[in-house]
């Protein structure tokens, strides 16, 4: 479903050239439930730049559903963005001043969906999440996990081809980590397609493939058994 | 197509809605600069048009097809103690000679002392003939008006103005009581309809009685002060009836060719045409110093937006991540803008109404304020352009930013 090809990022500052990748080759099926893991700097987070259509690859064949995306105008990746990414962030990034379930809808939004449906989705995402109650509560009303919680369901509502997840609980604790662990198992479990980048070797072990990656290189890709999730979910 | 962009722009509506009440406090700031620039606006324009309105009304008394001929002396002249006349002869003349009149009155006006069971009170006295009714376009509420056995037998009658009546406190019906004018007896038979006030000043405050005793009250003052109105069939006809009447009363008075006339025939539409001009530059021009103001709040409209788009870099960034094509922020900015100035426009027209009116009530010597239909729509336009104006640029940069570095944004 997912195909890159010699793919490389280069920044340019000034004089100074960061080469973040430099000709990464990956491939991902429908399904998987990926981490991305590597030391700082690695270029974990400008590849999933790159696979979330934020930005256009410096050089390298980038193919989505059979789809070349690596030269599509702004507008256009805007739209794959809306039809085909769900993104979760690290500090979540809601909107403030702006209700659990307003939020959720926006991507809706743009994906001209009118208001009556625009909701009832919203309200289902909330409710998959397991936040039906909470969907006028502002975010600074909510705790962290619901915060990201409320994420998650931003990026479930429009039924993206692919989730990403950059550090999901990097600003959570413990207990919370876990329940949105459970959280992505379940949506593992639906089908849905997964990748995330952690620092915890936990929760690489909690996914079904470990991709390494180093210097802007894919160093491994180990598969995980698959394992029965007996976590109890929250 | 046109399904498609409805559906975006009430969207952009919904969530600009929904920004400036996420924030209102500010967008009322943004706004305020607009509501004080077009209530100021607004407040000026209306009471110098209500003064304009009044006068009209107050000129459009005398018949719109009527001429008045006054007595003018130059600046020159008066400093040398001499006034210029109209006699008795030049209204018999007028009378006699002009062709084309429909009506012709002399009017002699002075201010006496009338006196009803002991109140005093000042009040002008208008001598005149019946064709006045006619002339000026008014008539009599109750009772009669002068008839021509009135000027014949010198009856002392007269026909008062409500206010007189008021002022006199004479009976509630007027009509056969006696009462002074000038230490003489005259007998009320007649009330004028009411005209109202005029910058404060009532226009019902007066006395008609007969043109001949008129003269005889004045006589201890002189030859009186004589003014001709006339009123006339053709309306086309009036330029070469002026030129007949001037040359008719430069023939009376003796006047030399190259001596300037001493006497004045200027038409209703002359005075309230010259007279509306003015109070439309007026207008303009005050107006246009107020309407400074707008441009002033608009900066401010477009100081507080490119603040929002930096203070809202993440917002737009996340809005952008999730599938927000450049359009959509550019209109949302835009539609928060004018939305705000939409507001604000109209917030500063209703306020603006509403002080005209308090001052114009307030201060008894203003006319009441009448904002006309073109202010409003003008100062609504004005602040809604000003939105649209002020807003593209902020609107732009927050269209143009990249996604990731906007959600990078600290
Ligand atoms: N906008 C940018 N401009 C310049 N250099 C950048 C930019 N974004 C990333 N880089 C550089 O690219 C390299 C890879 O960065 P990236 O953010 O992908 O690392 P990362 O693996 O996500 O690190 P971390 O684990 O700390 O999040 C780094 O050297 C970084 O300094
Ligand atoms: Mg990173």
């Amino acid at each position: 479903m997912i195909h890159l090809e010699q793919i490389t990022k280069t920044y340019r500052m000034g004089d100074n050239v960061v080469h973040a990748l430099r000709g990464l080759d990956l491939s991902i099926a429908q399904g998987e439930f990926i981490a991305i893991i590597g030391s700082s700097g690695s270029g974990k987070s400008t590849l999933m730049n790159i696979l979330g259509c934020l930005c256009p690859p410096s050089s390298g064949v980038y193919r989505l559903r059979d789809r070349a995306v690596e030269h599509l105008s702004e507008d256009q990746l805007a739209e794959i963005r809306n039809r085909e990414i769900g993104f979760v962030f690290q500090n979540f990034h809601l909107l403030a001043r702006t209700t659990a379930l307003d939020n959720v809808m926006l991507p809706l939004i743009y994906a001209g969906v009118p208001y009556g449906e625009r909701e009832r989705r919203a309200r289902l995402a909330l409710t998959r999440v397991g936040l039906g109650e909470r969907i006028d509560h502002l975010p600074n009303q909510l705790s962290g996990g619901q915060r990201q919680r409320v994420a998650i369901a931003r990026a479930l509502v429009t039924e993206p081809t692919l989730i990403l997840a950059d550090e999901p609980t990097g600003n959570l604790d413990s207990k919370t980590t876990e329940e949105i662990m459970a959280l992505f198992d379940e949506l593992h479990e639906a089908g849905n397609t997964l990748i995330l980048v952690t620092h915890e070797p936990e929760i690489a072990e909690r996914t079904r493939r470990v991709i390494r990656i180093g210097d802007g290189q894919v160093v491994s890709d180990t598969r995980n058994p698959a394992r029965q999730v007996t976590e109890v979910p929250a | 197509m046109k399904v498609k962009a409805i559906f975006v722009l009430g969207e952009s509506c919904r969530s600009a809605a929904m920004a400036i009440r996420a924030n209102l406090f500010r967008a009322f700031l943004t706004a305020l600069g607009i509501i004080i620039g077009v209530a100021s606006v607004v407040t000026v324009v209306s009471l110098i048009q209500g003064f304009r309105l009044a006068i009209e009304r107050q000129f459009q008394g005398l018949g719109s097809n009527s001429l008045t001929v006054s007595a003018y002396t130059p600046p020159m002249d008066e400093l040398k103690g001499l006034r210029a006349k109209l006699s008795q002869d030049d209204v018999a003349d007028l009378r006699a000679q002009i062709a084309g009149v429909e009506a012709i009155t002399p009017t002699l006006e002075s201010v006496q002392e009338t006196r009803y069971r002991g109140r005093t009170h000042s009040t002008f006295v208008r001598g005149t003939t019946p064709a006045y009714l006619e002339v000026n376009a008014t008539q009599v509420d109750g009772g009669r008006f002068l008839v021509p056995q009135d000027l014949k037998t010198r009856n002392n009658v007269a026909v008062i103005g409500v206010k007189l009546a008021e002022k006199l406190n004479l009976p509630a019906d007027p009509l056969g009581t006696h009462f002074q004018i000038a230490g003489e007896w005259f007998k009320i038979v007649g009330v004028l309809e009411k005209k109202g006030e005029s910058f404060g000043f009532s226009m019902d405050d007066y006395v008609i009685i007969p043109y001949p005793k008129a003269t005889i009250l004045q006589n201890e003052m002189g030859a009186p002060d004589i003014s001709v109105q006339i009123s006339i069939t053709d309306n086309l006809a009036l330029t070469p009836m002026k030129q007949q009447i001037a040359n008719l009363l430069r023939r009376n008075h003796g006047l030399k060719e190259g001596e300037p006339d001493d006497f004045r025939i200027e038409t209703q539409e002359e005075i309230t045409a010259t007279f509306g001009e003015l109070m439309n530059g007026i207008t303009l021009v005050i107006g246009g110093v107020v309407a400074i103001s707008l441009l002033v709040g608009g900066i401010g409209i477009m100081n507080i937006m490119l603040v929002s788009v930096t203070e809202r870099t993440r917002e737009i960034g996340v809005r952008k991540a999730l599938g927000a094509k450049r359009n959509h922020i550019l209109l949302q900015f835009l539609t928060e803008a004018v939305l705000i100035s939409f507001v604000a426009g109209a917030l500063g027209l209703l306020i603006g109404m509403g002080v005209s009116q308090a001052v114009a009530g307030a201060i008894p010597q203003l006319a009441s304020a009448y904002t006309p239909p073109w202010a409003a729509v003008l100062a609504f336009g004005f602040s809604v352009g000003t939105g649209i104006v002020f807003g593209i640029l902020p609107a732009m940069k927050a269209a143009a930013l990249d996604p990731i570095e906007a959600l990078q944004y600290e």
